[in-house]
């Protein structure tokens, strides 16, 4: 184990260069580019074998479509519009159920423009077929992402490990990041069964007709929602290794909780603090971080969540609908009486502190299921 | 199965037209580079007639991914076998003229500037095909297509195509040429060059569309033939700068003996033809000229 002080982009990056990705291929965007950087720092000193500095975020994704189809461990990171940009690859990619591993360094999307953090962007691609993790802190971020390669290895579907920009990405802390020779002992080398070679020729990516279409997206979708037991499983590894474990979500102080609060990303710290100091006041509150947003634990999050009093926060929307969290939510809690209620916003990099999380259980006690904006903080208007 | 076809690395009974040049290109890709080859192909024509599953007529490695990204691709599978220490395999990337001068140039011209070890081709049949005939920045001047239609106020495609080979070239990669399936042993000479290079090399070969340009497919390579022997396409390579005319069309034949037999060219009036020959042999003399300067020794 080695502790180092460090911020998140530099962390993730060393984290993945102790995986020894075999193709690395990067486009600068804010907040993930020194992501990018420290890669190609790390390919520039021959601690990694490849580094393609392309031309767009597309040609990010599309080389490491290549690079896996032909059997290679494959890296990249993005942000925003970028991984808006790669859109369309992101399904062909988990369409051809190529274990890409990709960094989200989560931020608002244009219009307006904006650099700052939520998490609209990641949650616009949650039905292109890819493991979605979502970390609340560096340390998630640097486990999970070592964690990913493996996970996207054996089930032959793709990771996005997402991690809130300039929140996680750009603030330092203090991180145990495995070196190589110990992350070896968890992570194997990856030989897939199936890739592009010349001795064995096989076509991937073939045209299908009515008749097959329709398997193939089955197959996708049961895959994904059968992840759940590896993302479990490899978490456990993880946790008998380097005293760190992992699952779907993370519950706090929830078994006695009458009112929790449930969201993602780096937010979820906020709350876990809240919920300390809440519970000095002898207040029955709880959270839960869900780490896999996709697959969704549906029947997981059910069995914990039945009966107690939910708050969903999240920094995100579905445009003219209700967030996609909160939906996902009352879908899991559907025939138990469970009150549930959606607060949206943190968006652009509004902050979201102790305050306004505390205002939000208040809320929630009313047991009233409620649909609204977070509060705006004082010093937040300019 | 007759034996013979059994050698063919790509399988006979594809789904493209009868008398389909870009077809018959893709079978001497295959048989000219050989075995240790891995194919990426954009979408287009050649990926749908070959790929249906569970079906698939190649007998060499091959990845199709999207319309707009096989370079990108290509660069990937490229840095793959490089980091598995791989120095033998070519990585072939094939795309037709829509991916490659339009919606897939943006990615073509990175894999020029990063010159990653990608042997390009372009069939080039001047239109998107799969789709129905449309015009793309390779359909020629004055041709009709379902986007550059003939009506009363304009007449077909009014801008002449890019040249592409001379924009691949620009970006100083090792080869940039072109190719056409009426010339196999040009063609073949091409591709064993563009095999035996490393970094980025671009080829892209006229195959005339017999769906979209309106003619019987068993005229596809005589019109292919016309094409180059009319000056409306030119067998070149561009390297480190210096081109090489590899057929000289010094005698002028009219472009109606090309243009006439193609029902996307039926609307042409005298004064059209006219400004066809003359682009013609403007072209021809602007590539004459460059190769002139390139090769003095070769002046006659």
């Amino acid at each position: 184990m080695v502790v180092k002080t460090l911020n998140g982009a530099k962390a993730v990056a060393e984290a993945v260069k102790n995986c020894q990705p075999d193709v690395v291929a990067c486009y600068p965007i804010t907040p993930s580019t020194h992501i990018a950087e420290e890669m190609n720092h790390y390919y520039a000193n021959g601690d990694t074998k490849t580094f393609i500095a392309v031309e767009s975020e597309f040609s990010a994704i599309s080389a490491l479509i290549g690079g896996a189809a032909t059997g290679a461990r494959t890296f990249t990171a993005t942000s925003s519009q970028g991984l808006l940009l790669m859109h369309e690859a992101l399904f062909n990619a988990a369409g051809m159920r190529l274990p890409i591993v990709m960094v989200v360094a989560n931020r608002a999307v244009s219009a307006p423009l904006s650099i700052w953090n939520d998490e609209q962007d990641s949650m616009s691609q949650r039905d292109t077929g890819w493991i979605q993790l979502y970390c609340k802190n560096n340390q998630e971020a640097v486990d999970s992402v070592i964690q990913a390669f493996e996970i996207a290895e054996t089930t032959l579907l793709p990771v996005m490990v997402c991690i809130d920009g300039h929140y996680l990405t750009h603030a330092v802390g203090q991180v145990n990041i495995p070196p190589q020779s110990e992350v070896q002992d968890v992570l194997p080398p990856f030989k897939p069964k199936i890739f592009l070679d010349p001795e064995n020729p096989l076509s991937l990516g073939v045209y299908t007709n009515p008749s097959h279409y329709q398997e193939f997206r089955e197959d996708l979708h049961n895959d994904l929602l059968q992840s759940k037991e590896k993302i479990i499983e490899i978490g456990k590894k993880f946790g008998k290794r380097f005293l760190r474990t992992y699952g779907l979500f993370e519950e706090y102080k929830l078994k006695d909780a009458e009112f929790v609060l449930v969201g993602l990303g780096s937010v979820m710290d906020n709350v876990k603090a809240t919920v300390n100091e809440l519970r000095n006041e002898n207040q029955k509150v709880g959270a839960l971080h869900l780490r896999c947003f996709r697959p969704f634990p549906s029947e997981e999050l059910k069995k914990i969540l039945s009966g107690k009093t939910i708050g969903v926060i999240e920094r995100d929307l579905s445009l003219g609908a209700q967030p996609p969290l909160y939906t996902e939510i009352v879908e899991a809690l559907q025939g138990t009486n469970t009150i549930v209620s959606s607060f949206f916003g943190g968006l652009g990099g509004r902050n979201l502190d102790r305050t306004a999380i505390k205002v939000l259980f208040q809320k929630i006690k009313s047991k009233k299921p409620l649909k609204e904006w977070i509060a705006q903080q004082k010093g937040d208007q300019k | 199965m007759s034996k013979q076809s059994d050698l063919h690395l790509l399988a006979p009974g594809h789904a493209g037209c009868p008398g389909c040049a870009p077809s018959n290109l893709l079978l001497q890709i295959c048989n000219t580079l050989g075995k240790d080859i891995i194919v990426v192909n954009a979408t287009g024509c050649m990926e749908i007639t070959t790929t249906q599953f569970p079906q698939s007529a190649w007998r060499v490695p091959y990845i199709h991914s999207l319309f707009e990204n096989a370079p990108a691709v290509a660069s990937g599978v490229s840095a793959a076998l490089k980091a598995k220490g791989n120095n033998h395999t070519t990585v072939v990337c094939i795309g037709g003229d829509g991916s490659t001068y339009d919606i897939g140039f943006g990615a073509l011209s990175g894999l020029f500037e990063r010159n990653d070890d990608v042997l390009f081709i372009c069939y080039d049949n001047e239109n998107y095909a799969n789709t129905g005939v449309q015009k793309s920045s390779a359909t020629p001047f004055g041709a009709a297509t379902t986007t550059s239609q003939v009506g009363s106020k304009h007449h077909g495609k009014e801008r002449a195509r890019k040249p592409i080979v001379e924009i691949a070239a620009a970006h100083n990669i090792p080869f940039a040429a072109s190719a056409s399936v009426a010339f196999q042993a040009d063609l073949k000479a091409k591709l064993k060059k563009g095999q035996a290079m490393k970094g980025a090399r671009f080829i892209t070969v006229h195959a005339p569309c017999c769906l979209g340009a309106g003619f019987d497919g068993s005229l596809s390579i005589k019109l292919a033939r016309l094409a180059v022997q009319t000056r409306l396409w030119f067998l070149f390579e561009i390297e480190g700068g210096k081109l090489k005319l590899n057929f000289n069309p010094k005698v002028e034949k009219p472009v109606q003996e090309y243009l006439n037999g193609q029902k996307r060219f039926a609307h042409l009036l005298p004064p059209l033809f006219e400004e066809i020959q003359a682009q013609a042999n403007a072209n021809y003399a602007r590539l004459l000229d460059w190769h002139e300067r390139s090769v003095p020794a070769q002046k006659e």
